[in-house]
């Protein structure tokens, strides 16, 4: 699998608006066929920021797990319940 | 001598010899086990579940674990996102001493007794002996749950200074057979691993010791990790199973069939009938909800709720309702199997 390489682009803030990138693999979602890595979701938090495409800070414990982008900030997910 | 060789059925052999005698199998009887046919996998699973009946009992462990520090490992197994030197996404991250207490506290909330600290490190520098002192205090003072930990390879000193923290267990699997290992990490020695292994068993804490298997290795080389574990004598094998992890060396091998991974639960019980068999990584993946079933039905005790190191894992009361339903209490506070 080749990963898109986050640190080459600026940030781009767009608040709400869904995302570009995939966050599972980190290209583009316009572009082919990301449902394995939609199905890769159910079993791995994102790595990689979909306004962005920088790769974050992911910090999984046993009850949820908190994705961090340098400049789009943090997602949170509880996973139990 | 072989039960194919004696003209014996190997599985009459193991009822006779292990359920009935405690004796586990060995290298070669594993192997001939990992051999049978689907056909017989259902008498398999039965006779393994007998055997943990009889030696473990129907109580389950019930563990949560948690990374400490993810990310930036200088090692190369060959398996693990977690290695800085491939080109996994994983980023390198600490986890502060209140989100800890806070992921035991929640662990400790499914019932479980165990919660194991685990960074990904060749072995622990000072700092993190440092946090690991502070965060095994802080939760001893906050909740009433066993701490286990793993930091990679340790020095005697190290060892005794886990001791003091409290640590009651410690992990640190072979990862593979002897003969296997070289294709799976580069970067130390099989011979280092038992090291620490060692180690830790002489200074009173149990040593939690297993490994992966689907990762290409042979089913001789799988039966060798089942003896060179039998040999060591863990009070725990955590079993996992390869999740292939996107850009590390095994990220594009398939993951383990069903079938094969069951037959490789019922024969490492059948080798360890009085070790404490824990379903570790990758059994969403592999097992899936039937199959979670099948294995605890088939020689597992022990179990990982919640989420891995840097994946996820089942809803836990998707397990406490699994126990439940197949009558195996979760296993107390300080109770022994």
């Amino acid at each position: 699998m080749v990963f898109a390489d986050a640190g080459a682009h600026e940030p781009v803030a767009r608040g709400d608006e869904p995302g570009t990138w995939c966050g599972q693999c980190g290209l583009a979602l316009a572009d082919g066929d990301h449902a394995a890595c939609e199905r890769r979701g159910a079993l791995d938090p994102p790595r990689f920021c979909v306004h962005c495409r920088r790769r974050m800070k992911v910090q999984v414990t046993p009850a949820a797990w908190t994705a961090t982008c340098v400049a789009h900030g943090s997602v949170e997910r509880t996973t139990w319940g | 001598m072989t039960a194919q060789a004696t003209g014996t059925d190997i599985l009459d052999v193991a009822r006779e010899q292990v359920l009935e005698r405690g004796v586990p199998l060995t290298q070669e009887q594993v192997l001939e086990v990992l051999r049978t046919g689907d056909e017989r996998l259902q008498d398999l699973l039965a006779l393994a579940h007998e055997v943990r009946m009889k030696y473990q009992g129907p109580a389950v462990e019930v563990e949560g674990i948690v990374s400490l520090k993810t990310g930036g490992c200088p090692e190369d197994c060959h398996f693990c996102s977690q290695s800085g030197q491939f080109t996994s996404p994983v980023r390198s991250v600490w986890l502060n001493i209140p989100e800890l207490v806070r992921a035991a506290k929640q662990t400790a909330a499914t019932g479980a007794t165990e919660f194991c600290i685990v960074a990904a490190v060749r072995g622990p520098d000072a700092k993190l002996m440092e946090q690991m002192r502070e965060g095994v205090a802080a939760i001893r003072a906050a909740v009433d749950i066993q701490v286990a930990a793993s930091l990679g390879m340790l020095t005697q000193e190290q060892v005794d200074e886990l001791v003091d923290m409290g640590v009651h267990r410690y992990n640190h699997n072979l990862e593979a057979g002897r003969s296997y290992f070289p294709q799976v990490v580069t970067t130390h020695t099989f011979d280092e691993r038992l090291d620490t292994c060692r180690m830790v068993k002489e200074s009173g804490m149990e040593l939690c010791c297993g490994g992966l298997v689907g990762m290409g290795e042979t089913l001789e080389q799988r039966a060798e990790l089942a003896a060179q574990l039998g040999e060591l004598e863990p009070h725990e094998v955590p079993l996992n199973f390869l999740n292939p992890r996107p850009g590390t060396p095994f990220g594009d091998l398939e993951p383990m069939g069903t079938g094969d991974a069951l037959r490789t639960i019922a024969a490492f019980r059948l080798a360890l009938p009085r070790t404490i068999l824990r379903y570790a990584g990758g059994r969403e993946l592999t097992l899936g909800d039937l199959g979670t079933r099948d294995g605890l039905l088939g020689g597992i005790n022990a179990v990982i709720v919640g989420n891995y190191l840097t994946t996820l894992g089942r809803d836990p009361r998707e397990d406490l309702a699994l126990l439940d339903e197949l009558e195996m209490p979760v296993k107390a506070l300080n109770e022994t199997f």
